[in-house]
């Protein structure tokens, strides 16, 4: 019996540890990100809260949370406010598969570093990510507004353009690894991660990935010029800000991802696993922030180009040719 | 190549603003660092006095007119000696641009720029400055000009008394 307890709290105590570094990181992200994309554009970012800012993140919460949450007459009531927290909500629950560490040994029994090892869990991520853009699709045409049921087409259009060659860049690693299960796919990279192993498959994931975050240069949901905010036009206050939670918990999912199928997932000398699990991870969303910073939006019939023409090819060919590699090695 | 040209023009960007995160920012810590401002800045308005001490302003609206979101407004007045001025005279600077075109337009050099920007309040109606606000003890930026000794009107001193004036002709000299 107390031993069950114990295992019980050891878990709770995972899971709000997780809720807790992830809510912090993401707020911290937005930081990081405003900070970074100024000092790209030679500009000091948010310096005047708190030491170097630091509070910024705090004192927007704030902000947030005490602006009006202001609900356009002829919106679907309901829709409307049930979609930011369904695009916030499944941004979290993905991370439920991410295995972060190698498991660990605590009061004499091990405790895996993941919240539940799916044996589908790269099918999970999959379809979370495509439920993810509900709250974006629901949002923007729950305000009746044009400019955010143009935002969340655009979304929806987008979503089905790059989660194809999304989908088709992970076959190879599945092939590789034997296993639908993100653990399992981490050990099979303990000597050489698969981004070394199968480079166009990393950069088409990556590209596609950086489609899912709907960030430059595939914001073309929001695309500020254009259509005011896009999908989240008529949301204020704290409806806003869980969208823009979302999106960055999303990030940090997404960067988990590439660590996990791409980046040896924990792996590496010297450091704990969870620290260089978190290194890889925080690389690449400063890569994302870089991105950002460094590269115009795509028209919106380029997307569309470059999805089917260019990426779902290349992936095709890609898990085709990584197959019969395997086919081969293996006889 | 099309190829090459989109390669390129894609990973180019990345060296470029990598480059520049290492670089000095360029912003000026306004509260903290203050720049000096040009010397033809346009900013707060003024109300300049003639080098007598008088006011140069003769409430003629010229300034009013030319403002394009018609911000200022007077009421003109005349003294015993002649002399026009405001009886009172507002500009409300919620609405002022700062375009100077007052500034040109005035003939009396009495509505002049100054460099002061910091205006800035929660309270509107505190940004409606009257005449006392408005009006200094100097000459601004034209320290010899005095209208009344230019114009020909016997107000600082009687007609022909002025240094660039001769005395009035006698018409009936010229009479055989
Ligand atoms: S500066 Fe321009 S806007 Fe302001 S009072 Fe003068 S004319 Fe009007
Ligand atoms: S400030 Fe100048 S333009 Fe305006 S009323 Fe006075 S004299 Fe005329």
């Amino acid at each position: 019996m107390t031993e069950q307890l114990i295992m019980l709290g050891l878990i709770l105590a995972k899971l709000g540890l997780i809720f807790i570094v992830i809510l912090t990181l993401a707020a911290y992200l937005v930081l990081a990100e405003r900070k970074i994309l100024a000092r790209m554009q030679l500009r000091y970012g948010p310096n005047r809260v708190g030491p170097f800012g630091m509070l910024q993140p705090l004192s927007d919460l704030i902000k947030l949370l005490t602006k009006e949450d202001f609900l356009p007459a002829a919106a679907d009531k309901w829709l409307f406010l049930i979609a930011p927290g369904l695009s916030a909500l499944t941004a979290l629950l993905t991370f439920a598969v991410i295995p972060f560490g190698p498991p660990l040994e605590i009061f004499g029994r091990t405790l895996p570093l993941v919240v539940i090892d799916l044996n589908i869990g790269l099918l999970y991520f999959l379809g979370l990510s495509s439920l993810a853009v509900y709250g974006m699709a629901l949002g923007g045409w729950a305000s009746n507004s044009k400019y955010a049921l143009l935002g969340s087409i655009r979304g929806l259009s987008q979503l089905i353009s790059y989660e194809l060659s999304m989908g088709l860049a992970v076959v190879p690693v599945v092939m590789m690894a034997r296993s639908f299960s993100l653990t399992e796919i981490v050990m099979a990279q303990a000597e050489i991660p698969y981004a070394l192993l199968n480079p166009p498959a990393f950069l088409i994931f990556l590209i596609s990935i950086v489609a899912e975050s709907k960030r430059i240069p595939f914001d073309m949901p929001e695309a500020e010029n254009e259509l005011v905010a896009g999908f989240h036009t008529e949301y204020s206050g704290m409806r806003f800000g869980l969208f823009f939670v979302g999106e960055y918990i999303n990030l940090i999912i997404l960067g988990s991802m590439l660590t996990v199928l791409f980046l040896g997932g924990w792996h590496g000398p010297w450091l704990p696993g969870v620290v260089w699990f978190s290194l890889k991870v925080l690389a690449v969303c400063f890569f994302f922030i870089w991105v950002r910073a460094s590269l115009p939006r795509l028209r919106y019939d380029q997307l569309m180009h470059f999805g089917w023409k260019v990426l779902l090819p290349l992936a095709l060919l890609n898990a085709l040719v990584t197959g019969a590699i395997l086919l081969w090695i293996g006889q | 190549m099309h190829l090459y040209r989109d390669l390129r023009g894609t990973l180019q960007p990345f060296w470029v603003t990598l480059r520049n995160m290492f670089r000095k920012p360029v912003t000026v810590q306004y509260p903290e660092q203050r720049q000096q401002v040009a010397e033809r800045y346009r900013a707060r308005l003024i109300l300049t006095r003639d080098p007598d001490g008088e006011e140069r302003c003769v409430a003629c609206h010229l300034c009013s007119a030319a403002c394009p979101v018609d911000c200022i407004s007077m009421q003109a007045t005349v003294a015993e000696d002649g002399r026009r001025y405001a009886a009172w005279f507002r500009i409300n600077f919620s609405r002022c641009i700062f375009c100077g075109l007052c500034t040109e337009a005035c003939p009396t050099l009495a509505i002049q720029v100054t460099g002061d920007f910091e205006l800035a309040g929660r309270d509107p109606l505190k940004l409606v400055y009257e005449k006392e606000d408005l009006l200094v003890d100097h000459c601004g930026q034209e320290p010899d000009y005095n209208f009344y000794r230019q114009a020909g009107i016997a107000v600082a001193a009687p007609r022909g008394g002025n240094p660039t004036e001769s005395a009035p002709e006698d018409p009936k000299s010229l009479l055989p």
